[in-house]
């Protein structure tokens, strides 16, 4: 992956408009976070393939970057992007990582369904 | 009974950190090892340090190191049950008793290793512990192999008492952190740091690098 080129991300976003899309959006703080420090709350979630077809999506921020998709009936938004890259399956993969490189947050998108 | 050695985990890299060393001291002596890990790991946060891996290369780039940790180890039977990883408490709990029980009447092992269930932490570490040991229930109280459970949830040894195997794996110590170092993109940022703890930690009976703990698991206890 490589740091998020806003205006390039955007330009893909675009395209994805107005098609069914696959989408895998996932945060996480690590099964471990808790275990270390007690007093850490720790939530997190994910989906895999769910399907949405956006209106349209914008990525705005300075980095780490967001991202909000408006669908016929509700959103999708995520925040604390910093990385992305199309792999050879054409799909968009965005995350975002901490200090450490650790993954904080995935927001995914593709025509075909990701493997179960 | 011929020996031969069932471990029981569900991320590459579980065998790394808590029995390297166990699993090493019995494929040394040829006893058989067959390794049965249950997801591909592919829900890390770990990407490599800095990030090499992305979520969706994780899981193939996660096979080729367990491919690696296998070898170091001398494991050659390894069996991937291809689970999403984190999602094994989820998965029918009948169906992967029922699986792991094939694979038991199939290799019949001597010993199992596993996770004690309800205290290993990670909820795929302790759903796995619960697989395997309702797998080894399924056979005839007298017939099950004995079961080794690995504990490291705090305060665990105020409920089960000091484990009570401990082995000592510091001649394994070089080679159990080579099998580390193979799961590169969960670890590439912390073997140096270990490699020079083991040389300070000699006689630490609490580093995984110097000696394996162990809780044997009351399988012929009803529940
Ligand atoms: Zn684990």
């Amino acid at each position: 992956m490589q740091p998020i080129e806003p205006i390039e991300v955007q330009r893909r976003l675009d395209m994805l408009a107005g098609e069914p899309l696959y989408i895998h959006l996932e945060t996480t703080n690590g099964a471990y976070a808790s275990h270390r420090d007690s007093s850490f709350f720790s939530a997190g979630t994910f989906f895999r393939n769910a399907q949405l077809t956006f209106l349209h999506g914008k990525i705005t921020g300075d980095g780490p970057f967001r991202i909000g998709f408006e669908t016929e009936l509700g959103w999708l938004y995520a925040e604390g992007l910093t990385d992305w890259t199309v792999d050879s399956e054409e799909r968009l993969l965005m995350a975002g990582h901490d200090q450490e490189g650790k993954l904080a947050i995935a927001l995914e998108f593709s025509r075909k369904p990701f493997p179960k | 009974m011929n020996e031969q050695v069932l471990v029981v985990f569900p991320h590459p890299d579980d065998e790394a950190f808590g029995v390297a060393g166990t699993i090493l001291a019995h494929t040394q002596e040829g006893i058989p090892v067959t390794y049965v890990c249950l997801t591909l790991g592919d829900m890390g946060r770990n990407l490599g340090s800095p990030p090499f891996a992305n979520r969706e290369t994780l899981s193939d780039i996660r096979k080729t190191e367990l491919d690696e940790a296998c070898r170091q180890l001398g494991i050659s039977d390894l069996r991937r049950f291809g689970i999403r990883d984190k999602m094994v408490e989820f998965t029918d709990q009948d169906v992967l008793a029922e699986r792991i029980f094939d694979v038991i009447e199939d290799v019949n092992p001597s010993l199992v290793i596993t996770f004690y269930p309800g205290y290993a932490v990670h909820p795929d570490h302790d759903a796995a512990g619960f697989a395997a040991v309702n797998a080894v229930k399924k056979l005839p109280k007298g017939e099950r192999p004995t079961v080794y459970a690995l504990a490291f949830k705090e305060g665990c040894e105020e409920v089960l008492g000091e484990p009570d195997v401990v082995r000592d794996v510091r001649p394994f110590a070089e080679q159990k952190l080579k099998v580390i170092e193979a799961h590169q993109s969960q670890t590439s940022g912390m073997i140096e740091s270990m490699r020079n703890q083991l040389l300070g930690l000699e006689e630490d009976v609490k580093s995984h690098l110097t000696f394996e703990r162990f809780w044997t698991y009351p399988v012929d206890e009803d529940d």
